[in-house]
């Protein structure tokens, strides 16, 4: 029933080390994850020597440096490189955050990059995220309401309900949050996840939307919302600064509310 | 993830559907917690007093009537609280259906079996058995 080391062939080897072109002023090293489920090897740490001085500023600018200048095969997700569209999410020297908002000077010693954790690999730093997209789908994050205005009529919210979806709306879904919680890593099939109940929360919370109870329904399940045991992880670990936690801990308020 | 079955992600992840309960579980657990707070922190200042004390002058500090209340109070909030938590733990971790309801059984049976046999234990001081 408990396994208390990782199975044979997920055992991490160190792989390749890449050194930095000659003159190399300031240099740093990358111990990148690398895992290709279709070679049939086991996962390895590959180290890439990269020059400070030639590089900008952040993780993301190493990666893709690594990627056009030392190793093409190196695979990761990247879109916008301004902390907006979540890509990049991926575990920097022990925290998971997006690489795009990641300086490098504020890793000390070797940067370890890893993907997002206990999620399946599909390549390098790629992570299967089918799970939670579809944990995502099924919360329906859109405006449901039961009394729709006519269709050139706008949906009327004063100031104080809008003020009610700051620190909701500005989440970009990297899944940070819910990948850094151990009780999503156990029960990641059944519990949403903190990603997903603070876009929960953002519906339940929003004054045009009158679909409450039932999105309450659908989340009062031991499994589906209760896993949550307030570790807080998410809070921490957010690269957006946003704060899951309290979102969890406003829908169960609202929960015993309805009691 | 999804090569064991062919179901879409989304049929796989709504599953079941919500059990629509739980609120009573987390409202039970916060209630006797409450509750364990001032009685928790009394039996720990008041027992540690009995310590060298013989039998005799143990019953009769446990037969006083605050005592007795007290002590049933402690008691039954503490293993209803117990039971809650270990049900918590053994969902969070315990993964096969079968086991998971195997352990669920003991941990209900064992709260309420210990519950019962320390108010009886109880009650039979209080009133002279």
């Amino acid at each position: 029933m408990v396994e208390f080391s990782l199975p044979a062939n997920s055992k991490v080897k160190s792989g390749k080390a890449h050194a930095a072109p000659a003159g190399a002023s300031r240099v740093k090293k990358f111990k990148i994850y690398r895992y290709d489920p279709d070679s049939g090897d086991n996962p390895r740490l590959d180290t890439y020597d990269v020059d400070l001085d030639d590089c900008a500023p952040m993780v993301l600018d190493a990666l893709i440096k690594i990627k056009n200048e030392t190793d093409s095969t190196l695979t990761f997700r990247r879109s916008c490189r301004e902390g907006i569209c979540g890509s990049c999410a991926m575990n920097i020297d022990g925290t998971n955050t997006l690489a795009c908002l990641k300086p490098i000077d504020e890793i000390k010693g070797d940067a370890a990059i890893y993907p997002l954790p206990h999620m399946p690999v599909v390549k390098d730093l790629v992570p299967d995220l089918n799970t939670p997209y579809a944990q995502l789908s099924s919360i329906e994050p859109w405006l449901k309401s039961k009394s729709p205005p006519a269709p050139d009529v706008e949906r009327l919210q004063s100031p104080e309900e809008r003020e009610k979806l700051d620190g909701l709306w500005e989440c970009v879904l990297c899944f940070c949050c819910s990948t850094s919680c151990p009780s999503y890593w156990w029960n990641g099939e059944r519990y949403l996840g903190p990603a997903v109940l603070l876009q929960a929360y953002r519906w339940i919370a929003d004054s045009r939307d009158d679909h409450t109870g039932e999105r309450l329904d659908d989340l009062e399940d031991p499994f589906r919302l209760y896993r949550c045991h307030t570790i807080m992880n998410c809070t921490k670990t957010c690269p957006k600064g946003l704060n899951p936690a309290l979102a969890i801990g406003e829908i169960k308020k609202l929960m015993v509310q309805r009691i | 993830m999804s090569d064991k079955t062919m179901r879409t992600d989304l049929g796989r992840v709504r599953g079941l559907g919500s059990a629509k309960e739980g609120v009573h579980h987390w409202w039970a657990q916060r209630l006797t917690a409450i509750a364990l707070l001032p009685l928790g922190l009394w039996f720990a200042f008041s027992a540690p007093g009995l310590i060298g004390a013989d039998h005799a002058t143990a019953v009769a500090w446990l037969a006083s009537p605050f005592n007795t209340i007290a002590t049933a109070l402690f008691v039954i909030a503490m293993f209803h609280h117990a039971q809650l938590g270990l049900q918590v733990v053994v969902e969070d971790y315990v993964h096969g259906e079968a086991a998971k309801l195997t352990v669920l059984i003991a941990v209900k049976f064992a709260a309420l079996a210990l519950g019962v046999i320390s108010l009886y234990a109880l009650l039979k001081i209080a009133f002279g058995g």
